[in-house]
């Protein structure tokens, strides 16, 4: 083979491998990180046209509101724990750690964690906007129907 | 009154960058000389006009002029002044007229910066900047004005600046990243000039190459400096979140690295240009799909901006003209450029070429996690996240093959080498890092797990690998420090700058300690070797060994006008370890809940930012940059 056929070939084998490789890790390690969104009817009730719950063990982040009075916290460690709601049933959440400066009762939150039962979530993140008026966008969907509605043009794949 | 006037200077502004992106360029192509020289003269009214609009800002904000709505919602009597002119970019109207005070700024500058350069060129550049710049104006002007008013109900009190943005970190973060992305700018100005004379030579890469390493030094400092303030005011002690709004800054970091590495191939040897051209694209293309992501609203961010839908479509708009136009100018030209010189497979070009691959593949990760959740909803299949775990992984396996190689590149000589004088070197270096990475690791800490093996092992081998490098050149006959140049001691600073950056990520990966606790006035809780004893409200002293090391004042503060509480997290810093406490909520009996962290070696991190930085400035300062007439193109260089 001559110099250039040669150094050709070398790019495009080492472009294949690259794309190859690439591909393959990143598909890798996607499937392994992607968390799905919940709200806790959904959680409870299952999501989508399917009603797809999800299974116990699987990460997850969720979002709803704090219900008032339901935050009760451990007086010997940071052990806290709290009921979530959107519209209908309750989801509790445990949490070990500070909350953020912005959790309040009554305010949206989104937790990240994962489910320990059906309806119990060992979150490793609590997250509450830096706002006082902020309600996380899932949330505000989720729980008030506000969004901004994109005008439908087919009815049959809405998921909400 | 003086808000109006700053609108109606922003529309001066806007017809000067009309005539700036116009006259130029029919000049240069109707061989007019005269509206050639016109676009100095335009490029400096423009920018005359946009300060004058930002100073009028700024004015308005320090009066306390309430009647605006920009200053109702984003200021207030009771910040002080410096914050005050901080609020002016501290939202989206300010920030977005912040970008084109930025923008004609780098326009005026290139304009008179630019004397060496044949007219011909010139002239377009300035043309394409004036057409960018008009791009910005209008987008302020019709969608994001900063001087609408309230009227006539306007409150007596500001909303307050987010109490977030009230730091010095915030002074400085936002101008040196816009800074970055407008100078990215001025790289693709110059691309596209060339691709429309059809001159693309070794010529026009050394002239873009100071102005693409000034961008890319102004995003590096930027970067770094936000990473070091989200650490210090957010107050979980995270350097990096991977969030979308960090992902916009970091992918044309990633692409400029690798346009300053192509451009320094294309400027010694003449070949990778139409790739260069395309990076060139490429990287302010990403400025604007970054700005796209975080000005439309349409991914919620901790960096929360206001969200309009209107705003995303003409920011859309506004790329697709952008980079349509731009690729399809690249389509048509890029095709007759001929690489005017061989290169063998062992050379320093192909090595520079891999690690332009590599930047190319980590981009498109950081693209693909940033759109993917977007695209998901988008889809009706629901909302998404990506972890962290995914990029942190990705990134994890490009930091192999793309160390390895950045040991190797510098030590490889263009054109083509010899394998047996190398692998010696090589193989010498291999053995050397991989002992003191073991010996290192083994004698200091308990756990030593693969992935912190790997990071320390690469961050040394890039060290050792340019150390040896340089004992080499200076060890050659004649040479001298001075005599090798700026652009080699940049680059070799730069390198141990991204060194410093792995050795410090994988060390305060691995090895960070956390504990949140229930304290009492008057607890001591043990960490690692230190302890800390919490003696009421905000003091907590520090023990090692039962000697005092430091006091540490954790905060909580509540900030009146917008009644929110804020964690002021305390730092005890110094070069091998960060302690980091931050305060939780207040629990019963003057008990609090306090966070507390040590993180070794978090500094280095930053220390490698800044020597990037650094290293940037001090190959822009190169003479050959600075020389007054436009000299043909030195192809026999040693150095990159």
């Amino acid at each position: 083979m001559n110099p250039r056929r040669k150094k050709r070939m070398f790019t495009i084998i080492a472009v294949l491998l690259g794309i190859g490789s690439a591909i393959g890790l990143t598909l890798y390690a996607l499937q392994e990180n992607i968390n799905l969104f919940y709200t806790p009817s959904e959680l409870i009730e299952g999501k989508g046209p399917n009603k797809e719950k999800p299974f116990v063990g699987q990460k997850l982040r969720i979002g709803g509101m704090v219900v008032p009075g339901s935050v009760v916290r451990n007086e010997e460690s940071l052990d806290v724990e709290f009921k979530l709601i959107d519209t209908g049933p309750l989801v509790t959440i445990r949490y070990h750690g500070i909350l953020p400066d912005l959790f309040r009762e009554g305010q949206g939150i989104v937790a990240q964690g994962v489910l320990i039962e059906p309806n119990v979530i060992e979150a490793f993140e609590v997250l509450a906007k830096h706002d006082e008026e902020y309600m996380p966008a899932d949330v505000a969907e989720a729980v008030k129907g506000i969004k901004h509605e994109k005008p439908k043009y087919n009815l049959n794949n809405g998921g909400y | 009154m003086i808000a109006e006037l700053g609108y109606l200077s922003l529309t001066l502004a806007l017809a000067f960058a009309i005539l700036l992106s116009v006259y130029p360029m029919y000049g240069a192509v109707k061989g007019n000389l005269r509206l050639m020289q016109s676009a100095p003269s335009f490029a400096l009214a423009q920018f005359i006009f946009t300060a004058l609009s930002f100073g009028i800002l700024i004015y308005v904000t320090l009066i306390d002029d309430f009647t605006v709505a920009y200053v109702a919602s984003h200021s207030s009597t009771t910040l002080p002044w410096y914050y005050k002119v901080t609020s002016t970019w501290g939202g989206h109207e300010g920030a977005v007229l912040l970008w084109v005070l930025m923008q004609t700024g780098w326009t005026a500058i290139v304009a008179f910066a630019s004397k060496s350069l044949p007219w011909q060129l010139r002239a377009r550049v300035l043309s394409i900047l004036g057409f960018l710049g008009l791009g910005f104006i209008l987008y302020t002007l019709l969608m994001s004005s900063p001087f609408e008013r309230l009227l006539p109900y306007y409150p007596i009190e500001g909303h307050d600046l987010n109490p977030l943005l009230q730091d010095p970190g915030m002074i400085i973060h936002p101008p040196l990243l816009y800074m970055g992305y407008v100078g990215l700018s001025v790289s693709f100005a110059f691309a596209i000039a060339a691709l429309l004379m059809g001159k693309l030579d070794n010529t026009w890469a050394k002239w873009s190459r100071p102005w693409t390493m000034a961008a890319w030094l102004f995003l590096t400092l930027g970067i770094t400096i936000g990473s070091w303030w989200a650490y210090a005011e957010l107050g979980w002690g995270g350097w990096w979140f991977w969030d979308p709004v960090e992902n916009a800054s970091l992918m044309p970091w990633l692409v400029a690295t690798a346009l300053i590495h192509s451009l320094a191939v294309t400027e010694k040897r003449g070949v990778f240009k139409s790739w260069t051209v395309l990076l060139a694209i490429a990287a302010f293309s990403l400025t604007l799909l970054g700005t796209f992501i975080v000005r439309s609203g349409i991914i919620v961010s901790v960096h929360a901006f206001t969200t309009d839908p209107g705003r995303g479509s003409f920011i859309l708009s506004f790329l697709a003209i952008v980079v349509g136009g731009s690729l399809l100018l690249y389509g048509l030209r890029a095709g007759t450029v001929e690489s005017t010189s061989r290169y063998k497979l062992f050379s320093r070009e192909v090595a520079l070429w891999l690690n332009n691959l590599l930047l190319c593949v980590a981009t498109l990760i950081v693209l693909l996690g940033t759109l993917l959740p977007m695209v998901h909803k988008e889809l009706g299949m629901g909302t998404i996240s990506i972890g962290v775990p995914f990029f942190n992984q990705m990134f994890f396996y490009l930091l192999v093959p793309f160390s390895l190689l950045l040991g190797l590149g510098p030590m490889l000589r263009w054109k083509q080498n010899q394998y047996s004088h190398l692998m010696k070197k090589l193989v010498g270096a291999l053995v050397v890092t991989t002992v003191i990475t073991f010996a290192w690791l083994y004698s200091s800490y308990e756990n030593v797990s693969t992935t912190t093996l790997v990071g320390v092992f690469f961050a040394l081998w890039v060290c050792l690998t340019g150390a040896i490098d340089l004992l080499e050149k200076l060890s050659k006959e004649g040479a001298s420090i001075a005599k090798l140049g700026n652009s080699f001691w940049a680059m070799h600073t730069a390198h141990l700058g991204f060194a410093c950056v792995v050795l410090g990520v994988t060390l305060t990966s691995a090895y960070s300690v956390e504990k949140q606790v229930k304290v009492n006035p008057g607890e001591q809780v043990q960490l690692n070797d230190y302890s800390y004893r919490f003696e009421g409200v905000k003091v907590v002293t520090v023990f090692k060994d039962n000697q005092k090391v430091t006091e540490l004042y954790a905060e909580k503060r509540q900030y009146d006008v917008g009644m929110q509480v804020m964690t002021e997290a305390a730092i005890d810093a110094k070069l091998s370890r960060d302690l980091y406490l931050a305060l939780g909520e207040q629990l019963s009996n003057g008990a609090w809940a306090l966070r507390i962290y040590e993180k070794p070696f978090v500094r280095w991190m930053w220390l490698g930012g800044f020597l990037m930085a650094f290293a940037g400035l001090f190959m822009m300062l190169d003479k050959r940059y600075r020389r007054k007439t436009a000299v043909a193109a030195e192809v026999k260089g040693v150095t990159a």
